[in-house]
């Protein structure tokens, strides 16, 4: 899993079915410091998050349609929490 | 899942069995700033609409697949959906960009 930062959304009218009603997201993705590391990734929203929220996101197929609830989706990478601190080397790196 | 411009069409006439009546596009993949990333590649258009001069966004891997009818095809990128517009969020106040 990768901790992001959602910094816009994505807005899709034509679009495979699986992403029909589902909010897309564009999450930087960060650094163990916190910064963002220049990539970044559209994602499935699950969980309501928002503009600068840091978010805990999953990258891999098969989990991403396991919690959308389809056995058939091209889904790849989906929000699935919204990350209230994290601390690295007893350091807090990000704090909500 | 990324942005990327498509730029292109290819055709093949001989093909892997699966890929039968895919459409093949070329799209040059995107930062989020919409700047070109990296080089061209090919992509399965799994919405059947895409065209040359959209902006897309795609899957890679194995879930390209999944975007088209038979999913046991050899296929490791897919247009997944046509991007209406790209929405900058700044502390709570949406700036809207047109593709």
């Amino acid at each position: 899993m990768k901790v992001g930062r959602v910094v816009g959304t994505v807005v899709s009218t034509i679009s495979s079915p699986a992403f029909e009603g589902r909010r897309l997201l564009l999450c930087d993705l960060l650094d163990a410091s916190g910064h963002a590391d220049g990539s970044y990734l559209i994602c499935v929203d699950t969980v309501g998050s928002g503009a600068g929220e840091n978010v805990l996101i999953l990258d891999e197929g098969n989990s991403a349609r396991q919690v959308i609830g389809m056995s058939t989706a091209p889904v790849r990478a989906v929000v699935v929490g919204i990350v209230d601190e994290l601390t690295v080397d007893g350091e807090a790196v990000l704090r909500d | 899942m990324q942005l990327a411009r498509v730029t292109g069409t290819l055709v093949a006439s001989v093909k892997a069995d699966g890929l039968e009546g895919v459409k093949l596009l070329i799209v040059q993949p995107l930062d989020r700033h919409k700047q070109p990333e990296g080089g061209s590649v090919v992509a399965a258009d799994g919405v059947h609409m895409a065209g040359p001069g959209e902006l897309v966004y795609v899957v890679g891997a194995r879930e390209a697949s999944q975007a088209l009818p038979n999913t046991i095809v050899p296929v490791d990128l897919a247009i997944v959906g046509i991007v209406d517009a790209v929405e900058e969020l700044r502390s709570g106040a949406g700036r809207k960009e047109q593709p």
